[in-house]
């Protein structure tokens, strides 16, 4: 079946840290995505022009862009415009978080005007300022709204890190291939068993994410 | 008596519609004003300017003989002794009932959290609903949200306390619960400031009413005189409309 080749030499092993690649690029990634992602949420739900215009270039230009071009142009592009040359790791947080904090934004625009005004001005008559409305008021609805929406985001950001081993980073995806390529004498179906493997070691590892949401939801609910 | 609240010559404009139009009223302390009128004819926005929640054009919001600006930052120690409830749920809806009612006495007051909550719990008693302390608003019914939003604005202890409708979102049978609750506080003395469409108890909890039409105060007196022989026509007209929908049911 080709699961022979995973117990050969290092391979699950090697396997693995691929993993390790993909998960620590969307760590960062995300982490990145969703501070800058409130911040530039709260910003534009704040209504001012140029700030919202501004917004909806970027928001355009991340939804019509594909992932891969954006990630050829800072990685390919950008060193040869400025001469920096960045590794291609960093490259592809730059362009996960260039993508995760403006679908981030939007989520957290999309939870702040779903809060009814009410809840800003009962708070305002019971004294509170603006930033004790924000902390216990607002962003704690604004947080159940967001959590489901944004687990999501973040599932989709751990998967599309298959698309940096086109930049030349051996992520689970690209040493998956190493290995169906270095055993295609000995073992010709390899390529099944290491992708049943990779198919799994995804679902291991976006799976719990999926819970947690599921968790939230529930807690939340009562 | 002693003026608790004093408007003069407010005037609130929404683009170019006169939305408040030279209003002039004052509030004495411990007297219950209600507030009564047609739709659209200013008693909630001026509710709302009194309370900052609305900018005004013109005129003055006075307590306790300061003028205050309502939307200015310094005025907010004044402005916490004018406590609001609305008409729809305006409770939090992440936090338990008790929580709900601790949140700003604790965080805008830094009054001592044991005390606040004790002070909580009995208020919570008071209006029947200690047992719903741990439960959540979206467990409770429109009536019970509504006497704990009332809770809520008492446990501040403000001097004035302002009713925006606050039945008028409630199904019928729960109406009465929760204006027991501020005909309560009418009884001790309470110095409030009431709009609403239940004229029954405009009557029992008044000591004053007040007919505002189309931006303007249009008669002022006492609830007898004012349901028995209101004075102008316009309270006539919009006094008929109450009889007539009692005659069709």
């Amino acid at each position: 079946m080709g699961f022979e080749v995973l117990l050969k030499g290092k391979n699950m092993i090697r396997l693995l840290a691929g993993l390790g690649v993909a998960l620590r690029i969307s760590l960062i990634s995300v982490i990145i995505s969703i501070i800058l992602g409130l911040i530039i949420g709260m910003l534009v739900s704040a209504k001012k022009p140029v700030i919202s215009a501004t917004y909806r270039i970027y928001l355009e230009i991340v939804r019509i862009m594909p992932q891969l071009v954006l990630l050829f142009i800072v990685y390919f592009r950008f060193s040869k415009m400025t001469g920096i040359s960045l590794s291609a790791e960093l490259a592809s947080i730059i362009v996960f978080s260039f993508w995760g904090t403006a679908e981030m934004a939007d989520l957290v625009r999309g939870a702040l005007i779903s809060i009814p005004v009410i809840q800003y001005e009962s708070s305002r008559v019971l004294g509170l300022n603006k930033l004790q409305t924000y902390v216990h008021v607002i962003i704690p609805q604004v947080g159940r709204r967001l959590a489901p929406l944004s687990i999501n985001l973040i599932t989709r950001m751990i998967k599309t890190t298959s698309l940096v081993m086109m930049i030349g980073i051996v992520e689970v995806l690209k040493t998956g291939q190493q290995i169906i390529e270095a055993n295609r004498r000995s073992s010709p179906h390899a390529a099944f068993g290491v992708f049943s493997i990779i198919f799994l070691l995804y679902f291991l590892a976006c799976y719990p994410i999926s819970c947690l949401s599921k968790y939230l939801e529930k807690k939340w609910e009562n | 008596m002693e003026e608790v609240l004093k408007i003069e010559h407010l005037h609130k404009r929404f683009e170019n519609i006169n939305v408040l139009e030279d209003i002039s009223l004052s509030i004495k302390k411990g007297e219950t004003v209600v507030i009564i009128g047609p739709s659209g004819c200013g008693k909630s926005t001026l509710l709302r300017s009194i309370i900052g929640l609305e900018s005004i054009e013109e005129g003055k919001v006075l307590f306790e003989g300061t003028s205050i600006n309502p939307l200015d930052k310094k005025d907010i120690k004044i402005r916490q002794k004018i406590g609001m409830v609305f008409q729809s749920y305006d409770l939090f809806p992440h936090k338990t009932i008790l929580e709900n009612v601790i949140l700003a006495p604790v965080k805008v007051q830094k009054r001592k959290k044991s005390e606040v909550i004790e002070e909580a719990e009995k208020l919570l008693e008071r209006v029947g609903l200690i047992s719903k302390k741990d439960n959540y608003p979206r467990q409770l019914s429109g009536g019970q949200k509504q006497r704990v939003a009332i809770v809520r604005a008492l446990i501040m202890h403000p001097e004035v306390l302002l009713f925006d409708e606050v039945t008028a979102a409630l199904d019928p049978e729960m109406v009465r619960e929760v204006l027991d609750v501020i005909l309560d506080l009418s009884k001790q003395k309470r110095t409030m400031l009431i709009v609403t469409h239940e004229m029954a108890f405009a009557k029992a909890a008044a000591d004053r009413i007040i007919f505002m039409d189309g931006g303007n105060i249009v008669e002022e007196s006492i609830p007898e005189e004012f349901f028995n022989d209101p004075k102008t026509e316009r309270a006539k007209k919009f006094l008929k409309t109450f009889e007539f929908e009692k005659e069709k049911e």
